[in-house]
């Protein structure tokens, strides 16, 4: 045994003296090398033609695409053209669905656990608590989500959120972050752990730790509806109706345009605080435009993004809706276990412009973002315990459309100001669990994982407050 | 299998109807294959083609960070293909990089698809040289050939095959070009009845040269199963930690005992 090891101790010396002899820069002659190799064999074997026609059409559309002037504007229509799609498209089917899922089956449901004897807590658990929950995910998400996702996937075959992240690589460069943090950035707008996960691209630790931090300022996939509908719900109807659809659509954009800025600043700091260091060096490369195969985009869209996420918010869903129930129906000294919480949590949330049922809601929807607006609407109505709309409190409203989404809010004593905070506390949050553990599998570190879960909770709450402080000053 | 003359087993229509795509179905294998290349070549393309699986792909460098696993059978045995990050060199040390390195290092795949972009042959070459000096069993997919002829760049696929020794397979992947082609060689290669003499990089200093022979001809005495020993060499000779680990603890002297060693799993 001794002998292995001292034979292999002598081949590492060996090695070692070698590297000595040759001096430091073994690596630098190797890549060289292999450029020399590379070189040659390309030379004898491939034929550029001998006017520059190669990548003319490329060349142009990049020349205006990561334009000095052009590029942001043209990012900022496009997004801004997605979501007017999205808003535009989303309601009619929306209302057709809770027509269908929450007026006709739910009361069908009802009438058939009575027919049966269905003790009324499992009833109230069952179909108020779980199949409501599911119906609401199903006809407020599943719209939104079909049209905006192929649009996103379209975008993304074509080629053009590499160039998203060109645009924004000197911005990232310049906080001290590596310049593919603009990639996984862009990543995150679609799930947040899929952009945690992809930092792996980035070698330097430091850099990689920043990108991991800064991801879930990126709006997800979870959060663009509860995005898209607070802004139709509370912005559109600020304005003409006319403007309605534009006008909502800039707000989404420029909550995307927020996320993006603070991940900015947050990199920024971080590179000079904790996580100190320079930016290191790399290119970008910019995949050729090819056009997209609209059928299979439909497709792996709808298969991969939509009805894996539909079906995510669904399986949370279920549980969160019997949870929903039960703190909505289980008493002390005859008050809900929900009312309690939010008589408690209101006076805080009210100095945040927020309220309680928001606090409850985020609670709840820990697991998947998805949840949140469908927790809100059933939290609403139980606290207020609208009547003559299914049996007792806890169940959901019954909903046609966004008008309808908006008599409750507004009855539960929403305003202007409350869609704006509750817009902004979507962006800046903690992330969802999945993304969380992801953080952590990733990172091994749990100093990270927590500082990545509160720092976004620290600054959504500040910045609710301003607003909220500034508003109220203004408005008095 | 029903038995068939000459002429038809070797029509390539028939060869393609041999294709029976496993999806996640990886239950026993004859073969594993790694599919390895520059980011944004089509590798998630290729795999998909080839398992049936639906695997997003996206026009993104870096769209496959950890490695997907998917089965096919051809011609009766059974290929596990194994998806690796895209990586321009396997020199550096992000994270993406050592997943496919090792895979192919410490992995042993039977059969290594490279997959390049016709339209940059040059670059995408500095890494197929790098993968031959660590496995020689290559098959070579030179994809999106489709892009090349749009853009008028014409890529000599016989004698790129002869200088890298290699079979070389021009190829359209999201159009199903070439599949058949590729899908004959990996077999060939897997089964033995394709030998690959692949071309070792070539240094103009004669010290490194040296160095290399030296130093490889001791690690082949103490690990005789070792069939990369010129790459091991050169780690060692830039100081890889992880290759001097691999020496010290006698790793690297198990690796003709594929399959075994267990990959960081993500």
């Amino acid at each position: 045994m001794e002998k292995v090891f001292e034979r292999r101790e002598k081949i590492i010396a060996e090695a070692n003296k070698l590297r000595w002899e040759l001096g430091e820069n073994i690596h630098d002659i190797l890549m060289e090398n292999i450029y020399e190799n590379a070189s040659d064999i390309a030379k004898k074997t491939v034929r550029y033609p001998d006017k520059e026609v190669a990548f003319s059409f490329d060349r142009t559309l990049d020349k205006i695409l990561t334009s000095k002037y052009l590029g942001f504007p043209i990012m900022f229509i496009m997004l801004g053209v997605v979501f007017w799609l999205t808003i535009q498209g989303a309601n009619y089917p929306s209302g057709l669905l809770a027509n269908l899922l929450v007026d006709t089956i739910h009361p069908a449901l009802k009438i058939f656990a009575t027919n049966i004897n269905l003790p009324w807590w499992l009833s109230g658990i069952l179909i108020d608590g779980a199949y409501l929950a599911m119906a609401w995910v199903v006809s407020v998400m599943l719209p939104p989500m079909a049209i905006f996702f192929p649009l996103y996937t379209l975008l993304e075959d074509f080629g053009y959120l590499p160039r998203v992240a060109f645009n924004m690589d000197p911005l990232y460069k310049k906080v001290g972050a590596h310049g593919r943090q603009a990639l996984t950035m862009a990543m995150g707008f679609g799930c947040n752990a899929a952009g945690v996960i992809a930092t792996r691209v980035i070698d330097s630790p430091r850099e990689r730790l920043i990108a991991i931090i800064t991801n879930n300022f990126s709006l997800c996939n979870g959060r663009w509806p509860t995005q898209i509908l607070i802004a139709t719900v509370f912005i559109g109807s600020a304005v003409p109706a006319y403007l309605a659809g534009i006008v909502s659509a800039a707000a989404v954009v420029f909550v995307a345009v927020l996320g993006i800025s603070f991940s900015l600043l947050v990199s920024w700091f971080l590179s000079r605080t904790l996580l100190k260091g320079e930016a290191s060096a790399f290119s970008l490369e910019l995949p050729p435009y090819r056009p997209p195969r609209i059928l299979q985009t439909l497709y792996t869209s709808l298969i991969d993004r939509t009805i894996f996420v539909l079906w995510r918010a669904i399986v949370f869903a279920v549980p969160a809706g019997m949870l929903i129930w039960l703190v909505a129906n289980f008493t002390i000294d005859g008050v809900s276990l929900a009312n309690h919480f939010i008589r408690y949590a209101n006076p805080i949330a009210f100095v945040f412009g927020l309220n309680g049922v928001i606090f409850l809601a985020y609670i709840i929807a820990i697991p998947a973002n998805e949840i949140v607006i469908p927790t809100i609407l059933m939290l609403t109505v139980a606290n207020l315990g609208i009547q003559g709309v299914g049996a007792g409190s806890g169940v959901m409203f019954e909903l046609e459309s966004t008008a309808d989404v908006a008599s409750i809010l507004h009855a539960g004593g929403w305003t202007l100001l409350t869609g704006i905070n509750l817009m902004l506390f979507s962006l800046l949050h903690n992330p969802c669990s999945t993304t969380i553990f992801t953080i952590y599998k990733e990172t091994k570190s749990w100093k990270w994982t927590l500082v990545s879960t509160f720092l976004p909770i620290a600054m959504g709450l500040s910045i609710t407050f301003f607003v909220t402080q500034i508003w109220r000053l203004l408005s008095n | 299998m029903i038995s068939t003359n000459d002429t038809c087993a070797n029509c390539p229509a028939h060869n393609l109807s041999n294709l029976k795509k496993l999806g996640i179905d990886m239950s026993s294998f004859d073969y594993v294959v790694a599919l390895a290349g520059n980011p944004n070549t089509g590798k998630s393309t290729v795999f998909n083609y080839l398992t049936g699986l639906k695997q997003h792909t996206g026009n993104w460098p870096g769209k496959t960070v950890t490695r997907a696993e998917g089965g096919f059978e051809y011609n009766g045995k059974k290929f596990k293909l194994v998806d690796l990050p895209g990586t321009y060199s396997l020199l550096s040390t992000s994270v993406d990089e050592e997943v496919a390195r090792d895979f192919i290092l410490f992995g042993q795949p039977d059969v290594t698809v490279i997959v390049i972009d016709a339209t940059r042959v040059e670059r995408n070459l500095n890494l197929v040289l790098q993968i031959l000096e660590i496995t020689e069993r290559v098959v070579i997919c030179l994809n999106l050939m489709d892009e090349a002829r749009r853009n008028k760049i014409e890529v000599d696929a016989r004698t790129l095959s002869k200088e890298l020794g290699v079979p070389v397979v021009p190829a359209a992947a999201r159009q199903g070009e070439g599949m058949t082609e590729l899908l004959k060689y990996i077999y060939e290669v897997a089964t033995g009845s394709y030998i690959c003499k692949p071309y070792r990089i070539k240094s103009k200093s004669r010290e490194l040269n040296e160095a290399i022979d030296k130093l490889s001809q001791e690690i082949q005495q103490e690990f005789p199963n070792l069939p990369n020993t010129r790459w091991v060499a050169l780690r060692l000779l830039e100081g890889d930690q992880n290759i001097i680990d691999a020496i010290r603890n006698g790793e690297l002297g198990n690796l003709n005992a594929p399959k075994v060693v267990e990959l960081q799993e993500t």
